[in-house]
């Protein structure tokens, strides 16, 4: 938000906004970092110093390479930019090597590949309604997106701070997006294919593109009522999207399918021998299934419905083992939560497919899929809650249904970031970007919507209220509370619990929104 | 947007650009055995918490003023006591009395830092906030982006979370006496101002400006009646605050003596380092300390010192107004600054807090300005090993300056304040015009000069029979510069108050 009080109007805020969030990102370097820093300098070093071939088997750190070739190969090409800076970091062996050529290299790397991000911005500013836009800049709309993507705290922190790549990424997916919205449905779509051969986290919002691209690109046309018009299918345009699509994957895939690595690298990619949930819980509707199985866990033991011979010691710790095994509850099998996932995102699908509004349905049912992949997914990251609340910032600006939705989510999904970043140096710097988010996006969103009344209800404000007292609790209050010692996980287990009802809320809210709300804005674009 | 919620976005982006600076290294950092500004900092915890306060200013055995002796008036004594205590809660090796000397470890940078943002957040940024808040005719829009401009000066915030000192603390203060003085709180301002100078002796440079306004306000209302009760008032509480201040002290004349002779080193000699001052510039081309002897340096520094500041303290004494008053302010530790004795390179700062409140009236003079003040600290700042904090936050300072002021077209002679002058000056000289291009084009020049001697500084090593070329060359760059400003200041400050009193006329 550095210089956004531009007294010249146009575009001139847009250069200010971009220039002061990368300033901020460079303030960053000397941070902490986890061991994610790690786990890509190791990626350097194997691609650097392997044949190809070799990328997927290499195992000499524990952090292999478990992301798509898209990536290797991104690391690949960094990796000759690095060799500049410090060769000793391109070295197999080297094993948690860091000094500050190291971090400064990885951070640039970080910081330039953002520029993607800055540029998908841009265009996504462009995709949006502008009638809005009165006399005051900083209310308009388009602003008010650039602002809650290029700002965005999660994004900050979790790349920044914590060390990701996840800023380029976001980047082609917004730009794809905002290529959709414009109307160029196959750029979209490879770049769509694109991301999904780097980060393959990706999947999750498939289904969105895959249904809007055969309902309302390969169909050029629907009935009177709205229903799909079957006889309107565009084989050329099918076979179009078939084909880059397969093009990408066979870019991608190819040399490792001739070689006969495939189950290989799919075992790296999806390794379902990890835990339900991570080390700390995301936010989603397990962490509330463990903690439920918890609670009915104690009370049983208090009132001797249960034998404490039968239960399992690995329960009582739960929250610092991986796997976590439910006493009362039964236990989830990966198959159960795919099937969860499947079932949860199905109907956001066929809202997609039969009431199709245009690319905002689109977005709609994109944010959709990722909320309950996030609900429902198996061994979740609280990062990926990033993957709603950055498309849905897009949303958030042109209905205040929407608004509130946005504001709801990105607060707690913000919030229950803060556990990435448990140093003390960092402790302000995640309370004094979070204020800052946090103000910025109340206090923009509301004077948008001004007329329409509030954008929350009483709970809703009760709820975000309590947030407060749960994190001084959590950071401050309880280091020096007995219970540090006998419940460490406590914390997190609040934050995660606390914040995961915020975020089912708001997923049920939205899925709500979909299926009650009016295509309002067809309406008002016809 | 409401208006608090973008001027709490202000401070938060202040808040988290300091934090993140101090993040980095400080001054002296694992540099045995003297260290730097840091150690000293914490010496003096140690030193006020163990000794009694008789002896903090006294050479004993357990406190050797050739290590970091107490130089700064009590305040800063009873600001070190008052950490110093917070540090026995968290961790008493901190504060040991020997033992701690040259203590460096991650908690303890931590909790030193967060002292800094304690006080500063307690202090100046509330007094700045609020000063923009007071701005008279300002929209608010503008208002806010004042507010962010000065929270976002990178000298400051380079010097107080990236060097270590509490400069924030004494420029508070006084800001809290300018703050007053506005609102026509003219007790209270003194005694801000009398708290601040008890915190740091350097803050005599604005003494002159406030002494002269109170003044010249005490004329206006009439020598005889309500002007002597004001002085009276004024003069006493003055007095008062001092008292409180100086308490135990007072006990022995011996004591109040010894804590002047330490606040005043006038044996130290004209300059220390590489000051962006005239001094150390003309010492390029003649060896001043050498050649003439130290009585006569400190006669012809105080001499120069005097003549610099005459005219716009009598100017501001005859004719006491608030605009002029911010200006006197600037000048006069301008003046200071490049004159007087003894004088180190943070001492810009003291300049700098003044150009701050007047960005909003002068932004593109005030911009290069505070881009200068910030550039002729750059040898400090490359000791510290502070180059990328300087980089980055003297850009974004930049970055907000240019969107929020639209500086490059505030170069007109309207905007410079420049216009009573040069229609003044064409009385005589009628072909005299002041040219917006001239000096847009002389900025660029300027920050082209500066952006070279930084890159260069950073990435060459100088020749080895001129070590201190690049040191050099930054100072006597900026002390250009800093000539330059100080006539302009001069002139806006004698032509604005004859500017008020033609509008008076016309009324």
């Amino acid at each position: 938000m550095a210089a956004h009080r531009g007294g010249s109007g146009g575009e001139g805020w847009f250069p200010a906004l971009a220039v002061g969030v990368t300033l901020l990102k460079l303030l960053l370097i000397p941070t902490y970092h986890s061991t994610d820093f790690e786990v890509h300098r190791n990626w350097l070093a194997i691609t650097h110093s392997l044949p190809v071939s070799q990328w997927y088997y290499e195992a000499t750190s524990q952090w292999t390479l478990d992301y798509p070739p898209f990536f290797a190969w991104f690391e690949y090409v960094l990796s000759h930019v690095a060799k500049y800076f410090d060769r000793e970091m391109l070295v197999i062996q080297n094993l948690d090597y860091s000094n500050d050529k190291t971090v400064l290299f990885q951070r640039l790397s970080v910081i330039f590949t953002d520029v993607l991000f800055i540029y998908a911005a841009h265009e996504c500013c462009k995709c949006v309604n502008r009638k809005q836009s009165g006399k005051d800049i900083l209310e308009s709309p388009p602003f008010v997106i650039a602002v809650l993507l290029l700002w965005n705290f999660g994004l900050l922190i979790v790349d920044h701070i914590h060390f990701q790549y996840n800023g380029f990424l976001f980047g082609l997916m917004l730009l794809s997006i905002a290529r959709l919205f414009q109307k160029r449905h196959l750029e979209g779509a490879f770049l769509f294919a694109v991301l999904l051969h780097f980060k393959h986290i990706y999947l999750y919002v498939a289904p969105a593109y895959g249904v809007f691209l055969l309902r309302s690109y390969c169909f050029t046309a629907n009935n009177p009522d709205g229903s799909v018009r079957w006889r309107s299918f565009s084989f050329l345009r099918f076979a179009a999207l078939g084909l880059i699509v397969s093009l990408v994957s066979a870019l991608s895939l190819g040399p490792f399918i001739a070689w006969g690595q495939l189950p290989q690298v799919v075992s790296r990619l999806f390794p379902f021998k990890r835990g339900l949930c991570h080390a700390y819980w995301a936010p989603n509707f397990w962490a509330v299934y463990n903690a439920l199985d918890k609670a009915l866990a104690i009370i049983g033991l208090k009132y001797r419905f249960l034998e404490p011979t039968r239960m399992s010691k690995a329960s009582m710790t739960g929250g610092l083992v991986q796997e976590f095994q439910h006493t009362v509850l039964p236990s989830v099998t990966p198959l159960a939560t795919l099937i969860c996932t499947a079932v949860s995102i199905l109907p956001s699908v066929f809202c997609l497919w039969f009431k199709p509004q245009g690319p905002r349905g689109f977005l709609q049912c994109l944010v959709l899929c990722s909320l309950s992949s996030f609900m429902f997914g198996w061994h979740v990251h609280e990062k990926a809650i990033l993957l709603a609340i950055l498309p849905l910032s897009l949303l958030s600006v042109e209905r205040s249904r929407d608004a509130s939705i946005y504001l709801i989510l990105s607060t707690t999904g913000h919030l229950s970031l803060f556990p990435l970043l448990f140093t003390a140096p960092e402790l302000p710097i995640k309370i004094l970007l979070m204020l800052l988010f946090t103000v910025y996006s109340f206090s923009s969103l509301k004077a948008i919507f001004r007329k329409e009344g509030p954008l929350l209800n009483w709970l809703e404000t009760i709820y975000l209220t309590g947030l407060i007292p749960l994190e001084i609790f959590c950071e401050i209050v309880f280091p020096f509370t007995p219970w540090m010692l006998k419940f460490p996980f406590l914390p997190l287990l609040l934050t995660s619990v606390y914040c995961a009802l915020g975020i089912m809320y708001s997923w049920l809210k939205l899925y709500i929104s979909v299926f009650t709300g009016p295509p309002a804005i067809r309406q008002k674009e016809e | 947007m409401e208006k608090w919620s973008l001027m709490a976005i202000a401070a938060l982006l202040g808040l988290t650009i300091r934090w993140t600076v101090s993040l980095g290294s400080y001054s002296g950092a694992g540099k045995p055995p003297l260290y730097g500004d840091y150690e000293a900092q914490r010496h003096w915890q140690e030193v006020t918490y163990n000794l009694p306060v008789k002896q903090w200013y006294f050479n004993t055995s357990d406190n050797n003023l050739q290590y970091w002796g107490l130089d700064y008036p009590p305040l800063t004594a009873y600001h070190s006591l008052l950490c110093a205590y917070v540090a026995k809660l968290i961790n008493p090796s901190w504060i040991a009395l020997h033992t701690s000397r040259g203590h460096e470890s991650q908690p303890h940078k931590l909790f030193m830092r967060a002292t800094v943002l304690v006080a500063d957040l307690l202090i100046y940024i509330p007094a700045v906030i609020l000063y923009c808040c007071y701005l008279r005719e300002t929209s608010t829009k503008k208002k806010i982006a004042t507010a962010l401009c000065i929270l976002l000066y990178p000298g400051l915030i380079l010097i107080d979370y990236g060097h270590f000192q509490y400069n924030s603390v004494s420029l508070g203060f006084a800001l809290w006496g300018v703050l007053c003085l506005s609102c026509d709180l003219n007790l209270l301002g003194s005694v801000a101002f009398c708290l601040a100078i008890n915190y740091k002796q350097m803050e005599l440079y604005h003494s002159l400006p406030f002494f002269c306004y109170l003044l010249g306000k005490c004329f206006k209302k009439g020598l005889m009646g309500k002007g002597l009760l004001l002085l009276i008032k004024l003069g006493s509480i003055v007095v008062v605050s001092f008292a409180v201040c100086w308490l135990p002290f007072c006990s022995e004349v011996e004591q109040i003596l010894q804590v002047l002779r330490r606040l005043f080193p006038v044996d130290r000699g004209l300059f220390e380092d590489k000051v962006a001052n005239i001094w150390c510039t003309l010492s390029v081309l003649i060896k001043i300390k050498t050649v003439l002897s130290s009585q006569t340096q400190f006669k012809l520094s105080f001499a120069l010192t005097f003549l610099s500041l005459l005219p716009c303290c009598i100017k501001l004494t005859l004719q006491p107004s608030l605009k002029g008053f911010k200006y006197a302010l600037v000048s006069c530790a301008l003046s200071f600054f490049l004159f007087s004795f003894q004088v180190h390179e943070k001492s810009i700062l003291l300049v700098s807090i003044p150009v701050c409140l007047v960005i909003n009236e002068i932004p593109f003079m005030s911009t290069w300005f505070l881009l200068v003040s910030t550039f002729s600290m750059l040898p400090l700042l490359l000791k510290d090993g502070l180059l990328l904090s300087y980089i980055v936050t003297t850009l974004a300072f930049f970055t907000v300056c240019i969107a929020s002021f639209s500086i490059f077209e505030k170069t007109s002679e309207d905007d410079l304040q420049l216009k009573t002058f040069s229609s003044s000056l064409r009385r005589y000289i009628p072909w005299f015009r002041t040219f917006p291009n001239l000096m847009k084009s002389a900025f660029l020049v300027s920050i082209t000069l500066m952006g070279i001697l930084t890159l260069m500084s950073a990435t060459l090593d100088p020749p080895k029979k001129l070590p201190d070329l690049f040191p050099l060359a930054v100072s006597a760059v900026s002390c250009l510069h800093f000539l330059f400003f100080l006539l302009y200041f001069n002139v806006i400050t004698i032509w604005e108050l004859r500017d008020s009193r033609n509008q008076k006329k016309s009324n």
